[in-house]
């Protein structure tokens, strides 16, 4: 056992947990936000997305240890003020969700890539950057549709694209 | 997963300290293939010694045709490197196929190469671009250093620190991922150097993992073309064969994309 502290969600934490314990367990078992979820538990699915550091991450493949002293945003921490994030309102508006399961980790995926490429985003590159996200509802039409939306929301077109 | 203890290195020095004492500690980078590994319970290090925060590690130099690429450097860093993109666009198309966005923000090339995943694209790139594996204790010639599936010639404790190559006049790659896994079922790196040379090396194929292909690298050293490509003999009884494919269809793989390769080069 040792004492991990992070930054999350802006929010200073410190908690004792094992070292193998994952950063998804200590997010939602230490932290108790539920948001991130647990899907595939091969690292396939995606749920479990979070940025650390500003770049998004598969929390269930990494140790919290590892994530120890970095800047963690998930799910709870995108809403500001009581109002929907951009890309959450997106996906409400364009029925980018149907069971919900996998939208936290498609949501934050989503987040990221409207970060990284801005005014490039199109379609093709929605799909070639949601690989890493499972989602056995929609279709990924509907997710698509609201990741394009929201980065027009966004106003992707005066973004910088980042590195 | 196993319980197991983590140290985080802060050097190249204190991570050789750390891991020389236990037995039974493994270096972890990104962590995305050892990790998941762990979980699974088929491997189980005492103790995990973190190489993800050393300086020395990180980083991508060029200088002149020579390239230098920090062990500890991402998939994501090298697939959007501008000096890289300058100097061999053919890596930077390679990482940015590896795995998905996630993995590739934190897995490195130190990482894959040390590996050596049979179906990993890095160690084709590394092979055909006939890369020196540069390790806190010697320069490794890459034809020297995979020794065969998921084995290299690195000692116990020793850390990958950088690769360094020289850029070729003309290189690319291509693979055929599997649907599912997004691995390579052949992938196929073509590189030119600037004297002429040719050297080509198939991932994903190999019953002993990684390999250079005599053949196509004569036919290409010939005549640089898909055509002279698609008239190599491509024998497939040292091919895999699994339930995703069997070595006749990845011997036709292997051409294809070799095809592929050259025709984007």
């Amino acid at each position: 056992m040792a004492k991990v502290a992070m930054t999350v969600n802006g929010r200073k934490v410190s908690k004792e947990c094992e070292d193998r314990t994952l950063l998804v367990h200590f997010i939602r078992d230490n932290l108790s936000l539920t948001g991130t979820h647990v899907g595939c538990d091969t690292s396939q699915c995606g749920a479990c997305v979070v940025h650390m550091d500003g770049k998004a991450v598969k929390s269930c493949s990494i140790l919290a240890a590892q994530a120890a002293g970095s800047d963690i945003l998930t799910i709870e921490g995108l809403a500001a003020n009581g109002e929907l994030h951009p890309v959450q309102a997106a996906f409400k508006a364009n029925h980018g969700l149907q069971c919900g399961f996998c939208t936290p980790g498609m949501v934050m995926t989503a987040v990221d890539m409207i970060n990284r490429y801005g005014a490039q985003l199109d379609e093709k590159t929605v799909r070639e950057n949601l690989e890493g996200n499972i989602c056995r509802c929609t279709g990924y039409h509907n997710i698509v549709k609201a990741i394009l939306a929201a980065a027009e929301d966004m106003g992707a077109a005066g973004r910088q694209a980042a590195e | 997963m196993y319980a197991t203890n983590y140290h985080r290195a802060s050097s190249i020095t204190d991570a050789v300290k750390q891991q020389s004492s236990s037995d039974e500690a493994k270096y972890v980078s990104g962590g995305m293939t050892l990790i998941p590994t762990m979980k699974q319970r088929l491997a189980a290090p005492s103790d995990l010694v973190d190489l993800r925060h050393i300086a020395e590690m990180k980083g991508i130099s060029v200088n002149g045709s020579r390239v230098r690429i920090g062990a500890g450097t991402t998939h994501a860093e090298v697939a959007t490197s501008a000096e890289l993109k300058a100097a061999c666009p053919a890596i930077c198309h390679l990482a940015s196929h590896i795995g998905d966005p996630h993995v590739r923000h934190m897995g490195t090339i130190g990482g894959s190469i040390a590996n050596n995943d049979p179906a990993a694209d890095y160690p084709s790139a590394m092979l055909a671009l006939g890369a020196t594996i540069v390790t806190n204790a010697r320069e490794i010639p890459t034809d020297d250093f995979f020794t065969g599936l998921f084995e290299t010639a690195l000692e116990e404790g020793e850390i990958i620190v950088a690769v360094t190559f020289d850029a070729p006049a003309r290189a690319a790659y291509s693979k055929f991922p599997n649907p599912a896994s997004r691995y390579a079922m052949a992938g196929v790196f073509v590189a030119k150097r600037a004297d002429g040379g040719v050297r080509v090396a198939v991932t994903g194929a190999g019953s002993n993992g990684v390999f250079r292909h005599a053949g196509l690298e004569d036919a290409l050293a010939a005549n640089w073309s898909a055509d002279a490509a698609a008239g190599v003999d491509v024998d497939a009884s040292d091919l895999l064969s699994d339930i995703h494919g069997s070595a006749e269809y990845r011997a036709n793989l292997v051409k294809v994309m070799a095809k592929r390769a050259v025709a984007a080069a």
